[in-house]
This record gives C-alpha cells, sequence and structure tokens, in this order.
C-alpha cells in the first residue's frame, strides 16, 4: 500500500473545564458565550492519524466535522495539528440537534465521496457521551469495527487494535476499510503551535451543507428533562463508632 | 542613621524581648468577634465564612517547615467588590488578613502568627480575557497557572513560568515565583504586565490602569512591581494581566554527566556565552543522581550532572544539541545523550523530574525541607562546595537541583518533623548557606520568597538605606499593619 487516505470526525463541544449550568428551560445546558473547543477524544483521533502520517503509513489526512459555523475553528485546529484537508458539514437552523445517527449517515456520505481506507472518531463526545456514531457508521457502511482503541498498529491492510473494555484489555485483528474509535491512553496529543496554526489557515476547508448532503438528519430521541445532580448535603459528624452504628440503623443502612 | 537603626533593634530585642514586642501587638489586634464574622457573612454570604477547625489549619499551611498557624476564620470572596468591603471592614476593626492562594508556598506565608481571617481566593476563577494576537491574558486571583495553560492550548501559547506546584497566577505574582524556563522566560517580575490590587483600607487600584496591557510603559511609579513580591503584606492581588508566549515549535532535551562542579559550571558559562537560547539548564548533583536512580529505577552515572533543554524550529534544536554537545565535551562532559522525541525526551528528564520524590522516597514519613539561594553563576561551584561543607556534621546525603542558568539551586533536607534537633539543625544550614551567598553577591531567596523564616536575612541583605524604604512603603500602605503580619519585615521592625 502506498499509504492510507484517513478521514478522521471531530466535533465541537463546551470545553471540559468550564462549569456546566442547566438552561432554565431545563431542556438543555447554557452553550451562549461558553467556551467550546475540540471533544478531547476527538484529539486523540486526530493525533493518532498525524502520528500514522508521520511514519509514512498514512498519505492523506481529512477531517470533517459537523456543526454550526464555529465547527471551522476545530477544524483549523485539527489542521494545525497536522491534518491535511477538512470538510465542515455546515448546520443550518433547525438542524443543530444532530444525533448520532444522522452524524453516522453524514459520515457514511463522506466516506463514499472520499474513500478513505480508515474512519477515526473519538470514542465519544463529553456533552452527550453516546459513544453510538462509530458502531452505527460501521453498521451503514457494513465496515469492520475497532472501538475504545487505545493501541493501533498497522500492517499490510490489516490493523491490529487493543480496545479497552470492562475486563481489562483486548486485541482485534480488523481488515481494512474498517472504522476504528479513539480512546484516552490511545497517544498524546500534540499542542498547536503558532507557526502550525498559522499554516493551517491556508489549508482547504471544504464547505457543504446537509441538504447538499442529501441525509435526513431529523432527530429520533427527545430530550425531556435536564436537571443539575441534587446538591451535596453537609455530613454528620460522630463521637464514636457506637452513634454511628446507631444513625446508620436510623437510616436503613445497618439492620 | 543606620548605626541608631541597628542599635534601636539591638536594644528593643536584648531589653524588651522579642515576645513582649509579640505581646503588646497580639493585644493591639482587634478579635475576631462573632458580631464582625456575621457582619462578613452578610457581604459575602454565610456559607462562605467558616471557623471549622479543618478549614482553619488548612488555611494556616503551606508546604514550608513552618507548623500550622491556623487564623481564627477562613472567608471566602467570590469578586473585588467582596474583597474590598472586607478589608474595610478589617481595618476599621485592625483585623489581620492574610491572602491565602494555593497554599503551595515555601517559606511559612500562609500562617497566622497574629491571628485573624484567611482569605481564601480560590472562589474567583474567571478568566476574564485572553488577547491571543498580543500574547496576554488576565485572571482572578484563584486561576492556577495549570487551569490558565489548559485554557490557551488551543491558540498555540502558554504561560511557562513552571514552579514546581499547582500555583495560583496571583499567588506567583505575590512571591515573584519563577521556574526551571526562567532561563528563557523570566520570573514573574518579567511577566507581569498589570494588577488588580485591594489595599489595606479597601482602596481598589490598577497599577498599570484599569484594562490596560501595555507591552512596555514609562508611565509613573512601577507599582505592578511594587506588589510582585510583596507576599500579601502590600494588598491583596485579586487579579493578574500576564505575558503568554509561543509554545515552542520543537523541543530537544539533553543530558551530560560530569566529572567536577567546575566542569559542569564552566560548560554553563561557555553554552550562555555562546547566546545560545537555552530554554532550561539544570544541575542535578552526584547524591541527587544517586536518589533518582534508585527511586525512578535510573542508571545514571552518579556524578554532577547537566539536563538541558533546547526549544525553536527542529532544525533549530539540533543545531543547539549539536554545539551544547560540543561545549560539553570539550569541558569533561561524558555520556552526552539527547532527543527530540517526546517519549524520549521524557526518559533523559526522568531523574529530573522526580527529584523531590525522590528524596522524600529515601526517607519515607520524613518532611522534605528546600533551601533557595541564588549566587552568581562564577560562584556557584564555590558556593556548592561550601554547602557540602556545612553539612559535614548532619551526616546525611546533600541532594543539589539548580537552575544553573540563573545560579539559583536548592538542597534537599529531611527531618523529622517530631525531632527537634535535626529542624534546628537544618534552619541554621539554611541560614548559613544564605549569609554565604548573601557574602558572593547573591540572595537569600532565587525564587520562594522571604515570608517568615528570611526576614533577619532580608535586612542584612538590601542594607539599611533599602530596609528603611521598604518599611516606609508598608507603613504607608498599610498603617495599622493588617496585611499578612509578620511577613518579609516582622513586626517589631514597623512599631
Amino acid at each position: 500500500m502506498s499509504g492510507l487516505r484517513v478521514l478522521v470526525g471531530c466535533k465541537r463541544v463546551i470545553d471540559y473545564a468550564v462549569k456546566i449550568r442547566v438552561r432554565p428551560d431545563h431542556l438543555g445546558v447554557v452553550t451562549d458565550g461558553v467556551k467550546h473547543s475540540m471533544n478531547p477524544f476527538d484529539e486523540n483521533a486526530v493525533e493518532e492519524a498525524v502520528r500514522m502520517k508521520q511514519k509514512k503509513v498514512a498519505k492523506e489526512i481529512i477531517v470533517a466535522s459537523c456543526g454550526p459555523t464555529q465547527s471551522q475553528e476545530t477544524i483549523r485546529t485539527a489542521l494545525a495539528m497536522g491534518a491535511d484537508r477538512g470538510i465542515h458539514v455546515e448546520l443550518a437552523k433547525g438542524e443543530e440537534d444532530l444525533q448520532p445517527l444522522a452524524v453516522a449517515k453524514v459520515f457514511a456520505k463522506l466516506v463514499e465521496k472520499e474513500k478513505p481506507d480508515l474512519v477515526i472518531l473519538g470514542k465519544q463526545a463529553i456533552d452527550d457521551d453516546s459513544n453510538q456514531t462509530t458502531q452505527l457508521l460501521a453498521g451503514l457502511l457494513d465496515w469492520p469495527q475497532g472501538t475504545m482503541a487505545s493501541v493501533l498498529e498497522h500492517s499490510d491492510g490489516v490493523l491490529k487494535i487493543t480496545r479497552e473494555i470492562d475486563g481489562g484489555l483486548e486485541d482485534i485483528s480488523v481488515k481494512l476499510p474498517a472504522v476504528v474509535s479513539a480512546d484516552l491512553r490511545l497517544n498524546e496529543p500534540r499542542y498547536a503551535t503558532l507557526p502550525n496554526i498559522m499554516k493551517a489557515k491556508k489549508k482547504k476547508i471544504e464547505k457543504m451543507s446537509v441538504a447538499d448532503i442529501g441525509v435526513d438528519v431529523t432527530p429520533r430521541l427527545k430530550v425531556q428533562n435536564v436537571v443539575d445532580p441534587p446538591v451535596r448535603e453537609a455530613g454528620d459528624k460522630v463521637p464514636d463508632v457506637s452513634v454511628l452504628i446507631e444513625k446508620m440503623k436510623e437510616k436503613g443502612h445497618l439492620k | 542613621n543606620a548605626e541608631y537603626f541597628f542599635f534601636k533593634q539591638w536594644y528593643q530585642r536584648r531589653v524588651r524581648g522579642a515576645f513582649w514586642q509579640q505581646v503588646r501587638c497580639l493585644s493591639t489586634y482587634g478579635k475576631l468577634t462573632d458580631h464582625i464574622l456575621s457582619s462578613i457573612g452578610d457581604i459575602v454570604g454565610p456559607h462562605n465564612v467558616t471557623t471549622s477547625e479543618s478549614a482553619r489549619n488548612l488555611h494556616g499551611t503551606d508546604e514550608s517547615f513552618h507548623p500550622t498557624q491556623a487564623p481564627d476564620a477562613v472567608v471566602t470572596p467570590l469578586n473585588t467588590a467582596h474583597v474590598s468591603e472586607i478589608m474595610r471592614l478589617c481595618h476599621l476593626e485592625r483585623i489581620p488578613v492574610i491572602p491565602f492562594g494555593t497554599g503551595t508556598g515555601f517559606e511559612g506565608g500562609v500562617g497566622a502568627m497574629y491571628g485573624g481571617l484567611s482569605l481564601a481566593l480560590h472562589k474567583m476563577t474567571e478568566i476574564v480575557e485572553v488577547n491571543s494576537c498580543d500574547f496576554d491574558a488576565t485572571v482572578r486571583a484563584g486561576v492556577t497557572r495549570h487551569q490558565l495553560n489548559d485554557w490557551i492550548r488551543a491558540d498555540g501559547l502558554h504561560f511557562p513560568i513552571d514552579p514546581g506546584a499547582g500555583a495560583s497566577v496571583c499567588g506567583m505574582c505575590s512571591t515573584s515565583a519563577s521556574g526551571t524556563n526562567a532561563v528563557r522566560y523570566g520570573t514573574m517580575r518579567e511577566n507581569v504586565l498589570n494588577l488588580e490590587v485591594v489595599l489595606a483600607d479597601g482602596t481598589v487600584l490598577h497599577t498599570a490602569g484599569e484594562g490596560r496591557r501595555p507591552k512596555k510603559t514609562s508611565a509613573g511609579y512601577n507599582l505592578t512591581n511594587l506588589f510582585v513580591g510583596s507576599e500579601g503584606t502590600l494588598g491583596v492581588i485579586t487579579q493578574a494581566t500576564v505575558r503568554l508566549h509561543g509554545i515552542p515549535e520543537a523541543t530537544a532535551a539533553a543530558i551530560s554527566s560530569f566529572e567536577s562542579i567546575q566542569n559542569a559550571v564552566d560548560a554553563v558559562v561557555e553554552i550562555l556565552q555562546c547566546g545560545l537560547p537555552m530554554a532550561r539548564i539544570e544541575f542535578l548533583n552526584s547524591d541527587m543522581i544517586a536518589a533518582c536512580n534508585g527511586f525512578s529505577g535510573l542508571d545514571l552515572t552518579e556524578a554532577p550532572t547537566l539536563f538541558l533543554e533546547f526549544i525553536g524550529s527542529p532544525a533549530g534544536v539540533e543545531e543547539q544539541a549539536m554545539l551544547a554537545e560540543e561545549l560539553c565535551v570539550g569541558n569533561g562532559g561524558e555520556n552526552f545523550a539527547w532527543a527530540t522525541e517526546h517519549s524520549e525526551r521524557e526518559k533523559l528528564w526522568k531523574a529530573r523530574h522526580n527529584c523531590w520524590y525522590a528524596v522524600k522516597a529515601q526517607h519515607p514519613g520524613k518532611h522534605a525541607y528546600s533551601t533557595d539561594v541564588v549566587v552568581p553563576i562564577s560562584h556557584l561551584p564555590d558556593t556548592i562546595v561550601h554547602c557540602h561543607e556545612l553539612a559535614a556534621d548532619m551526616d546525611v546525603p546533600l541532594p543539589i537541583v539548580g537552575h544553573v542558568g540563573d545560579g539559583n539551586f536548592h538542597c534537599f533536607l529531611l527531618s523529622d518533623q517530631g525531632c527537634p534537633e535535626e529542624v534546628i539543625k537544618i534552619k541554621d544550614f539554611s541560614r548559613a548557606l544564605a549569609l554565604r551567598a548573601q557574602s558572593v553577591g547573591g540572595s537569600c531567596t532565587g525564587e520562594h520568597g522571604i515570608g517568615l523564616g528570611k526576614r533577619e536575612l532580608l535586612i542584612k541583605e538590601v542594607g539599611p538605606g533599602a530596609m528603611s524604604t521598604m518599611i516606609l512603603l508598608k507603613k504607608s500602605l498599610d498603617p495599622k499593619l493588617i496585611m499578612n503580619p509578620g511577613k518579609v519585615i516582622a513586626l517589631d521592625h514597623l512599631e
């Protein structure tokens, strides 16, 4: 193989360091004026693709994002990390509630268009924690999948993947073309440096709309209610073990 | 005049005794009554005022060897207006106030020697603005340097000053902190553009003017650098505007051992004189390398070792590393190794990164103390030799780590907190070392500050003229002496 074409997906989400506030209408969280950045797992995905290119395993990295106008900034960050060109599927008014199945359908169309050998996505977005897009996309394409990857090795059209699973680590072998989702321990993402940010401004970002692609992105799930977790109450300090046992019995934790 | 000044001090100490001074001071400070606390509760909300023992102990403790001195209460303001109102009240009632950032200081700066309240600033967490094109950022008192760096990572910028701890940016202003890359980026003194400060009487000021962030200015007195390093004794720093720098494009790391400390320092001098734009030059002595070998399972040669870091373009760092190799080898350097790839660099620098823990691991349970002096680089070898002479009767290894590019080094000493003789020996060592540093034109503190333990050394260091000027400034800005009393300048020099 002369080098793989890799399609990487990234999502613009509220920055992980921001203190989240529930909207007054309890249908979501406040996003206006709040700092956003690239989803952390997507940083791992981009970084992995860039490393593959440095090792000459990959020859081209295309980064794609579905989102509002500001998603362009997220794509630019990926370009500054080393991706070659970008695709921005810009959402129109009324399309903002884009759910994993819709994203998977959009990416399936992008795959049709760009014909990559490998798709790498972040394992889940930190705003909805769905962890579905990779799996749905693999299903739509009928491609093999390697999710929660913490090690990725390529040789001759086959990917050796170590997956992080509840019981520990699972090693699988997957034939290309395939869809992979990146986990946190896959790599340590690089910082975009100023010279690379400057260079990224010159890289191409192709813009298209959902209508251009011809995908039905109607949401299938409706959020009914979003609330804060209950406020933590002050603890009780007891003088000795016998009082502790008494209190635990009172509260029904002990018989 | 100078002689009278020193005679007066001697007389007061000898005849009146320090104890009576303290008693007299204690009796003139106001008491933090429930009524006052309730008024403060009205300002910040009652849940932001606490007298719980654990909160008070936490806020009277830092990373120094000074024992905990708990305040009478801990107050957590949410904004500058709160701080101003609290100061106005405390000024009226003469209540000591100790600003508290992250409690990571090394010189006992947070101890409430005369009681009063700790002003816990950790809830003021706003990053007010970042101007990436202008390379500046403005942060409130509760923002730590890690939080700031996290915030600006996507812009290709970082705030490079890296004291070991996750300190707050305003706390770093307060102690004029510095880190391993001061040789490249300078210390806080060179990186603060503007400060918002609340004075003892509640006055709010902006040292360079509100909202201003000029890269350079000749406008009026340099108030910014008056408050940088003032350790909470002149006012409460509630906001800082700091310089940002570009994240390096490429980094290379190198390591080289030497037969003697003199050879290592000679190599450093030549490297600096060649104009190599070093990012970091760190020195570890044999004892430190031994500790690190044991802790991290390395097998470095137990000899004085330099750890170097270069930044720039990929071609640039390679060039720098090659030149540095030439200079090290030319000074008897051995085992020179360098790398550009991230994990390789981490491996080379592993000893340096873990040295604090490596030393603590030699005697788990003992408290670790770090000395802090600066000398002109040419005096590094003889000063370090002198350290070993001073430590001879302590019969312990003497691990030393130094930011040799600045002539600043730290000896790590372990002590059993329950063993007063050990603690006294360490204090004596530290004092003798500071005096030696001063005698060769250096300073008794490179980055940790004066705090509690180095007040007498400060007098010796700056001399009577500067000392009386500092006293004048302190008394003008804080006439009731409520701002972190007992730190930097002892109360008996102020009354």
